[in-house]
């Protein structure tokens, strides 16, 4: 699997760490119990096309949106996730 | 079929032409007792100790694939019971003293090895919590024994014990732990299970679960028509996320891949199953003479049953550190499985908020040694609607009461083991 990095181009994947699905939202402060249950221990676990964040640690440090299939560990999209420097790009 | 001495030197006699399958490859009835999805390790435990044990025969066993074709067949083959937290210690020792009587039991050769499991430490830290693991065990009456380097040293004598950053100053050692052949305790369960009337299916996918007007469970649909059931057990480890899915329920659980590696066969050299305390990585020998190994996850979600370099490159480096030797001996083969990564790193074993569906998930890459304790547990909790003593900490709602088992100590992340 090699990761093509918006700011750096194709790089092996052991330049970079993930985090995990993009969907869960942080619960505000008030949230309620459940919530913050929900979104610190639930998962969809998804098998196919999903969205997650990766992290470029082994180049530009910046945190990457990229939808992969995992089924088959295919990418379809990678984008600059929200304030790491997207407007440098262009997205 | 009754294996014995005199069976094989029959079947020697003969040529090995006149074995006989092992077990019944079984076309699904319309109707079991009790369905247990998932042709695995676990799921042939359950089976075969909810027909022995609790007296239900009216089982069947269903298998999208072959059995053993997830999991059971994938794995390191290393059984052990060296646990530290409540919750863990008993039910893994459980576990090793169904390892110990298996054989027995199910009248199939498995393979079992009590060939010793140790823990290398680095340092005077990793001795202390080592220590008290080994204390731990030896309270609750499960062998262990902290060594020193000179005994390590004896015992092993080709590690790279003066490696400059991570020294091996001694290890906990369990030597009823060991390895057992995998496919062969799939294949001993399947055997006993299928003697006493379960019904194994194979090539039969779940995809959906019959629901009456109530919400509860009463059967399964399949890629083989319809079949009712009086409980459903889910023993999926690896998709217990997308069968749950088919009955509305999301889990704490993240499905990882995860590699394992062996070496081309050489001459005995590794006396037991040995793990590296400063990184990650484990290697036993199998009776063939390949080395077998393993580290880390690759740390991403996956479905996929394969890997990618950089976990390989790391595992690789833990074993260099270990026994520099090793980088003398050709990788053999390589291969994935899918984990179901519990967010704590400990399993399952549960009623769901559904009526008539339990739930056998979350093992991380801890499944195999577990195997005859989760058939045992699980067994129990489908037959008596109770969980076993052993495994009354194995719940669904421990993530939100709090009530997590913890290991590593490390809190909430699906990375654990």
């Amino acid at each position: 699997m090699r990761i093509a990095c918006s700011f750096c181009g194709e790089r092996e994947l052991g330049e970079f760490t993930y985090l995990g699905d993009a969907k869960p939202v942080r619960p505000e402060a008030g949230a309620s119990e459940d919530e913050v249950f929900d979104y610190v221990y639930l998962r969809d676990n998804v098998a196919g096309a999903t969205s997650e964040y990766w992290y470029h640690g082994g180049g530009c440090r910046a945190w990457l949106k990229v939808t992969r299939n995992t089924l088959t560990h295919e990418i379809s999209s990678i984008e600059p996730a929200a304030g790491a420097g997207a407007a440098k790009v262009g997205a | 079929m009754k294996y014995s001495i005199f069976s094989l030197a029959r079947a020697a006699l003969s040529g090995h032409k006149n074995w006989q399958r092992t077990w019944r490859d079984a076309t699904p009835k319309d109707r079991y007792d009790v369905v247990i999805i998932g042709g695995g390790g676990h799921g042939l435990a359950t089976a075969w100790f909810l027909a022995s044990e609790y007296g239900i025969k009216n089982v069947a066993v269903l298998e999208k694939g072959w059995i053993g074709s997830g999991n059971a067949g994938r794995n390191t083959t290393i059984i052990r019971s060296n646990y530290g937290l409540p919750g863990n210690t008993g039910f893994y020792e459980l576990s090793m003293k169904l390892w110990e009587r298996m054989e027995q039991d199910l009248n199939y050769n498995a393979m079992v090895s009590q060939r010793g499991v140790i823990n290398l430490y680095h340092s005077d830290a990793q001795r202390d919590a080592y220590a008290r693991r080994g204390n731990t065990m030896r309270i609750n009456g499960i062998d262990a024994e902290l060594l020193d380097l000179a005994a390590v040293r004896k015992m092993i004598p080709f590690l790279n014990f003066d490696n400059a950053r991570f020294p091996v100053q001694g290890g906990l050692l369990q030597r009823r732990g060991g390895t057992a052949r995998h496919d062969a305790v799939v294949w001993g369960y399947a055997h006993a299970a299928s003697e006493l009337g379960v019904d194994i299916i194979q090539n039969c996918e779940v995809t959906g679960f019959v629901r009456d007007a109530n919400g509860k469970v009463t059967g399964v649909e399949t890629s083989r028509g319809k079949i009712g059931a009086g409980k459903v057990g889910m023993a999926v480890a690896g998709s217990s996320s997308r069968v749950a899915a088919m009955a509305g329920l999301r889990l704490p659980i993240e499905s990882h891949v995860l590699q394992a590696f062996v070496s081309e066969a050489i001459k005995p050299l590794i006396p037991g199953v040995m793990t590296f305390g400063a990184g990650h990585f484990y290697v036993s020998q199998s009776d063939k003479g390949g080395l077998v190994f393993g580290g880390d996850i690759d740390g991403y979600n996956s479905y996929a049953q394969r890997g990618n370099m950089p976990v390989m490159e790391d595992v690789c480096e833990g074993g260099m550190a270990l026994m520099p030797m090793i980088g003398r001996v050709r990788l053999l083969r390589q291969w994935g499985g899918i984990m179901d990564m519990s967010m704590d790193g400990s399993p399952i074993i549960d009623k769901t908020p559904v009526d008539g569906l339990y739930l056998n998930a979350g093992w991380c890459y801890g499944g195999f040694k577990a195997t005859p304790g989760s058939g045992f547990v699980f067994a129990h909790l489908l037959a008596r609607d109770e969980s076993h003593e052993e495994a009354a900490r194995f719940r669904l709602d421990r993530f939100r009461t709090g009530a997590m088992i913890d290991e590593k100590g490390q809190g909430a992340q699906p990375n654990l083991h």
